[in-house]
């Protein structure tokens, strides 16, 4: 980017964002470290150690890392473990391969089809959350619902969906939900590349499948890492899955994000919250970290 | 073969295509016939007689509409405010004035916003809404929701103010106008489209909030349409079906409103730019 002098002074740029800082500074910077204090200590919402919260070290991480309670349903390892294969199912395996096969499927096309496909995309990504967690929940109603029924008609069987397969649900839900940013991102990045790149293997005759691979592919390298760090990141924190199960049957889709929800908010005990708050926010700098590696060593080979 | 093969590939696509609209939309189908349904029923079946009863009973309970109608509202015109004015003034600022760093320090904030938000956020904005006495107030349910959305909407009004020209401002300068003057005067008329399109994905954003409310608001007068959508379907023993898709259909609508005038007036795309 070129560098040009300012057209204000630093001192008048400076009070333009004095409303953003204080945003910034109170709710982000300060819970930041709030949350690091919180997790020393006992503070609950009501009682002795709401008005005067002990330092009590370790204890919170302690409890959280029990490794003779922590895999078992409800505890902190479990919803490590079922968050890690969330994340692959749907950010990773789901909403990524969605994405990068609708883009490339509708490459350098235009017209009904295409317009169709991105706005359902779209509408399922923006729809309220309420909204489509109770769509979803009648949609896989186990006699009546839409996907039962259609099942069924072609000799399926009519499983009970969030009992029987929950995880397996919650993955597919949140690819649905969440596609449409892969879906767009990768569409745009397919545009910047120069048409005459592939229409010269067409001239040679190139496999749809080989264009992919050999030209697509390399290009598109660096808005892929992009795609996969922010989607990780989202599905990673993300609660939506909480309005269809609840987290259960029997903590089987409690994600962290939902067992942060019900040790803070349904316990209200604020130091375990924190601790649980401090290991998440770690996964999520590492994640980022990760991110912002990855991208600097692409940009050097490229 | 050459015709033959593109054939081929057409009808892959039309395949390709009905399958993907099939995924996409068949989850919603339900939520589209059920509320003009007269009988309560969980089956997608285009009703022979359809009726807007559902919608009258839900205009009834007085719950369910002061949700939907006055804190909805309060809350999601409240965030789109302040986000929007924050926003702009902050990558005007950003904009016009030579900071050292200043692309990395909208990354960074980015990645900082992604890194602090979520659930893990929520116990310290608890406490903290809690000490300055904004539980159960929409104002703190509004602040919270301005802090989480500033940085992605600095993000994208950035690109936008980026794009003004800066030779108007220029002149206004040497003929001696002020700072907020040439801010008012000439540089907001110029991205009014820019604080248009951040205004609308943050009245979205916060129209479809559910945990934010649900944590920082207490009373049952006070809590949006989320948190009632959420406990009328998930609490209330057996639920009608038919009101409850009524009252998520009225809750859905001005989010597909919105999408189709931003798709109409600017085209729907990434604001805000893609980096590879």
């Amino acid at each position: 980017m070129e560098k040009r002098p300012g057209v204000f002074s630093g001192k008048v740029g400076l009070t333009f964002l004095t409303p953003a800082l204080f945003f910034v500074a109170i709710f982000l910077i300060l819970p930041f470290f709030w949350i690091f204090y919180l997790s020393f200590t006992n503070r609950t919402l009501t009682g002795v150690t709401a008005a005067n919260p002990q330092f009590v070290g370790l204890e919170n991480y302690q409890r959280l890392f029990d490794f003779d309670q922590w895999m078992r349903y409800g505890q902190f390892g479990n919803a490590l473990k079922i968050t890690f294969q969330f994340v692959l199912g749907s950010a990773l395996l789901g909403q990524a391969v969605v994405g990068l096969t609708v883009a490339w499927a509708f490459y350098r096309r235009k017209g009904l089809l295409r317009e169709t496909v991105f706005t359902l995309a779209v509408l399922a990504w923006i729809i309220p959350e309420v909204v489509v967690a109770f769509a979803w929940s009648a949609f896989l109603d186990v006699d009546r619902g839409t996907l039962n029924t259609i099942l069924s008609a072609v000799g399926l069987g009519q499983p009970d969906w969030l009992f029987d397969y929950p995880l397996l649900t919650i993955i597919i839900f949140n690819t649905w939900r969440g596609s449409a940013f892969s879906i767009l991102l990768f569409s745009s990045a397919l545009e910047t590349i120069p048409p005459s790149y592939v229409e010269t293997a067409d001239v040679v005759g190139a496999s749809a499948w080989r264009k992919f691979r050999d030209i697509i592919f390399p290009l598109m390298r660096g808005h892929i890492l992009t795609d996969l760090i922010l989607i990780t990141l989202w599905t990673f924190n993300v609660f939506t899955p909480f309005l269809l199960t609840g987290g259960g049957p029997t903590f089987r889709t409690e994600l962290v994000s939902i067992y942060t929800y019900r040790t803070a908010f349904k316990f209200f005990e604020f130091g375990r919250g924190g601790a649980i708050a401090v290991v998440m926010m770690l996964i999520n700098f590492m994640l980022a970290m990760g991110y912002l590696i990855a991208l600097r060593r692409q940009k050097a080979v490229s | 073969m050459r015709n033959y093969e593109s054939t081929f590939s057409k009808l892959l696509l039309v395949l390709f295509s009905l399958a993907c609209m099939a995924f996409f939309a068949l989850p919603l189908l339900w939520l589209l016939t059920a509320p003009f349904t007269p009988m309560t029923t969980l089956s997608v079946e285009i009703p022979d007689n359809p009726t807007l009863d559902n919608f009258r009973t839900v205009f009834k309970n007085e719950f369910a509409i002061r949700a939907l109608f006055r804190n909805n509202l309060i809350i999601a015109g409240g965030a789109m405010l302040s986000v929007a004015a924050v926003a702009t003034l902050a990558s005007y600022g950003l904009s016009r004035t030579r900071i050292v760093g200043r692309d990395i320090l909208v990354y960074v904030l980015m990645l900082f916003s992604s890194v602090v938000g979520g659930t893990a956020a929520m116990v310290p904005l608890f406490l903290l809404a809690y000490h300055l006495k904004l539980i159960d107030t929409h104002v703190g349910v509004i602040l919270v929701m301005t802090g989480g959305l500033l940085p992605a909407a600095i993000f994208m009004m950035r690109d936008f103010v980026d794009s003004i020209p800066r030779s108007y401002e220029e002149a206004a300068l040497v003929c001696g106008a002020g700072p907020f003057r040439i801010f008012r005067d000439i540089a907001f008329p110029l991205v009014r489209p820019g604080v248009a399109v951040v205004a609308i994905w943050a009245f979205v954003n916060a129209w479809g909030a559910f945990l934010i409310p649900v944590v920082m608001l207490r009373s049952p007068e006070n809590m949006p349409a989320s948190v009632a959508l959420y406990s009328f379907y998930s609490e209330a023993g057996t639920p009608v079906h038919t009101l409850v898709s009524a009252y998520a259909f009225l809750y859905g609508l001005p989010v597909l409103v919105l999408y189709l005038l931003v798709n109409w007036r600017f085209g729907f795309r990434f604001f805000g730019g893609i980096k590879s």
